[in-house]
């Protein structure tokens, strides 16, 4: 299982032109390899053939309710923030073949269970945010009171390749989250891509099978003026990260809240759409839908991604338990951010800025909780959790 | 957080996976109540009361159902269904010698052990009772153990009212205190009419010393609460249980939610102090 490695392996240099090489590596190891490409004007997690799949110089405008991609004026491969996929998708995909029962004679049936192979996958280019989505993942689906059997196949055989980050979006908070612009864990191997003056890659492998990675590739010592490139690239990126969270006490202030109007003034304005849970990389929920072949021999169990966001999803007899778009929103904000921490000790959110993003309305979680807590009535009010 | 540097071993499959049981028979409670039994030979289910099942039908779904028979009888199992809905309208349509899917059991059960020794008193209301036939039928069976046993028993009108065979034959035996009412009587009801709640400050037992199961429409176990509450009985010993969509029932599908708990596996099954302030938020 789990290695950790006694002594960090000092950070080599592998100029850009030989990333093909390290794309060639993981082919070469069996490693189905996906990655960031551009389709139709978003970048996406996709399948890489090569190096020439990354979306070079291309950056992205965000804002709240707006994404573009934007030409740049240098060759940079990772010149972009997040996109609408994440890691969950290939991890935890939308729709999952559960069982099928096939009826035998006219009463009776038996249970076929999905297969459920363990690809060899390389995610390759994750940011750090998402890195750490997985790391909150794998405390819900993998070590949680009963592992997922979908999400731990997936995770079985898969190779982490981290690239951090120089450029933010505008809807980025990870700062806040203390998840990025840098990082020195959850990947098998991580990248800092350096554009000043050589165009190269920094490369630090925390894991054997990302040093074993590395062996195989034509790389350099990394000097002090790396490293230090390394660092002023973090610096500014940290420095240029517009929003912020105050995590400080948020647990407490969302749930001694629950009655605050600021629930009232978000329904005006959200279409319970459930974008904001779709593109978010830690939500889990789904639901179950059984269907039956055109003979009917043989009905199927699917499970699929869910949205708090639907009326149906808490559907109990006459009704359906949060009826209104306030408590709905309510349920989302106070479970990423609060009771998430006493389920599984650590916060839902990562600060990736997707739900920002992608929001139709242009709906900011971090402005929201910002408004709620400089307008909180009563801060010492009990939290129910 | 860790990284997997080698493959994890895949656990065992099937947490999600219904098995097949052959329905042995189908009891008519009352025109829109039945108890399905299967015979669980090969895949017995070993349960506690107040635990709970996801029972498929063929095609049509799945439904959290209580286990309603006895714990100690693990070649029977029970379930009691009021059609509802898809699945639950599909239950009640089977005929014996269908397959049915059964995955589980599920849930914190009933604290029975904490009440030995004191009171134990059970009100239900409806389809209710379900899920607490299995602690009357155990606690019965270890009498001894028990203070009193008290069971206060509403139903919308005399037709609906379940487990008749139950009631009375402990009605005769009498070792268990059975009130029952109804909400609203027909010709020939010799009964009592009233909700269920009304009897609460009137029937005897001791208030310092006893366990409350409590089960039914959740407005009624809140003014059950309240009334009990009213006659001393301290909250940590007013156990109620809980129902929310539930889809996966082992803590996955996040449809169960109330605040930071996952009430297929944290509960169904809570003290009145634990939940009390949440249930009192609207829409939570
Ligand atoms: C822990 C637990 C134990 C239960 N025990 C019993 C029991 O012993 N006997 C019994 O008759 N019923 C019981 N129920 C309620 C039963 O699960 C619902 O009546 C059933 O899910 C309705 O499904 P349906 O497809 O027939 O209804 P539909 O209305 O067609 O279902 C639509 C959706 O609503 C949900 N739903 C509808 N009503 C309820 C409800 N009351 N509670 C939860 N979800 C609901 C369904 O799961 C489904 O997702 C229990 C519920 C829970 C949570
Ligand atoms: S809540 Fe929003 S910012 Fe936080 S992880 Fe989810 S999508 Fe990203
Ligand atoms: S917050 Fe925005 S993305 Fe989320 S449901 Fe509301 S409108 Fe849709
Ligand atoms: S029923 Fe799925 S989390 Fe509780």
């Amino acid at each position: 299982m789990y290695a950790p490695e006694v002594e960090a392996p000092a950070a080599v240099v592998l100029p850009a032109s030989g990333l093909d090489d390290l794309l060639t590596a993981l082919t070469g190891r069996g490693y189905e390899v996906r990655g960031p490409t551009l389709r139709d004007g978003v970048v996406i997690h996709d399948r890489l053939t090569g190096a020439q799949d990354l979306p070079r110089g291309v950056g992205d405008e965000q804002r709240p309710g707006h994404y573009r991609t934007t030409p740049r004026e240098d060759d940079a491969l990772f010149g972009y923030a997040v996109g609408p996929s994440s890691a969950k998708r290939a991890l935890f995909p939308p729709r999952q073949p559960l069982w099928s029962a096939v009826s035998v004679g006219d009463a009776d049936f038996e249970i076929r269970e999905a297969d459920r192979p363990s690809p060899r996958v390389a995610l390759f280019g994750l940011r750090p945010c998402e890195l750490a989505a997985i790391a909150v993942q794998d405390r819900v689906l993998l070590h949680g009171a009963v592992p997922d059997e979908v999400y731990t196949a997936n995770r079985a055989d898969l190779l982490l390749i981290g690239v951090e980050c120089g450029d933010p979006a505008a809807t980025c908070f990870c700062s806040s989250m203390a998840t990025g612009p840098g990082t020195d864990q959850g990947a098998d191997l991580l990248l800092t891509e350096l554009l000043g003056g050589e165009h190269r890659f920094l490369l630090r492998a925390p894991t054997a099978a990302g040093q074993a990675l590395v062996a195989d590739l034509d790389t350099r010592p990394a000097t002090e003026a790396d490293l230090a490139a390394r660092d002023a690239l973090l610096e500014d990126a940290a420095g240029a990260m517009e929003r912020h969270l105050d995590t400080d006490g948020v647990h407490d202030l969302l749930l001694g809240n629950l009655e605050h109007p600021r629930w009232d003034d978000i329904a005006k304005r959200c279409l319970a759409c459930g974008n904001c849970t779709l593109v978010c990389p830690t939500c889990f929920c789904t639901t179950v839908e059984d269907t039956t072949d055109l003979a009917g021999t043989t009905a199927t169990r699917e499970r699929r991604w869910d949205s708090c966001f639907s009326l149906d999803f808490t559907h109990t007899g006459p009704a359906s338990v949060r009826n209104t778009t306030r408590a709905r929103y309510r349920q989302w904000l106070t479970h990423k951010l609060a009771t998430w921490i006493d389920q599984f000790d650590t916060s839902g959110c990562v600060g990736c800025g997707r739900c920002i993003t992608w929001c139709p309305v242009g709906i900011d979680l971090t402005a929201e909780v910002a408004t709620i807590k400089r307008t909180s009535e009563d801060p010492d009010a009990p939290a129910r959790s | 957080m860790t990284v997997l540097d080698a493959p994890v071993e895949v656990p065992t499959r099937g947490a999600l996976t219904s098995r097949p049981y052959q329905v042995s028979s189908v009891r008519h409670q009352t025109h829109d109540i039945v108890t399905i039994d299967v015979a669980p030979q090969q895949h017995p289910i070993a349960f506690k009361p107040g635990q709970f099942d996801m029972v498929y039908v063929y095609g049509v779904g799945e439904a959290a159902i209580s286990i309603s028979s006895d714990p100690a009888t693990p070649g029977l199992l029970s379930h009691t269904i009021r059609a509802v809905g898809w699945v639950t309208k599909a239950l009640n349509d089977l005929q014996p010698g269908t397959t049915i899917g059964i995955r589980g059991p599920y849930g914190r059960p009933w604290p029975l052990e904490e009440a030995e020794g004191k009171d134990l008193v059970v009100i239900t209301g409806g389809i209710g009772m379900a899920p607490v036939r299995p602690a009357i039928v155990q606690a019965l069976r270890h009498r001894e153990r028990f203070g009193r046993i008290v069971l206060l028993k509403g139903a919308r009108s005399p037709r609906d009212l379940v487990f008749r065979d139950d009631l009375d034959r402990w009605h005769a035996d009498r070792s268990i205190d059975v009130h029952v009412t109804v909400d609203s009587a027909v010709r020939g009801w010799s009964g009592r009419v009233g909700v269920v709640t009304k009897l609460i400050p009137r029937v005897p037992f001791d208030p310092e010393n006893s366990v409350i199961l409590l089960c039914g429409p959740e407005v009624m176990m809140w003014f059950s609460a309240e009334a009990l509450l009213g006659r001393g009985v301290p909250a940590e010993r007013i156990y109620v249980t809980l129902e929310r969509n539930m889809k996966c029932g082992v803590g996955s599908c996040g449809h169960c939610q109330l605040g930071s708990k996952f009430l297929c596996r944290d509960g169904p099954v809570f003290s009145w102090d634990e939940v009390a302030a949440l249930l009192d938020v609207r829409e939570l």
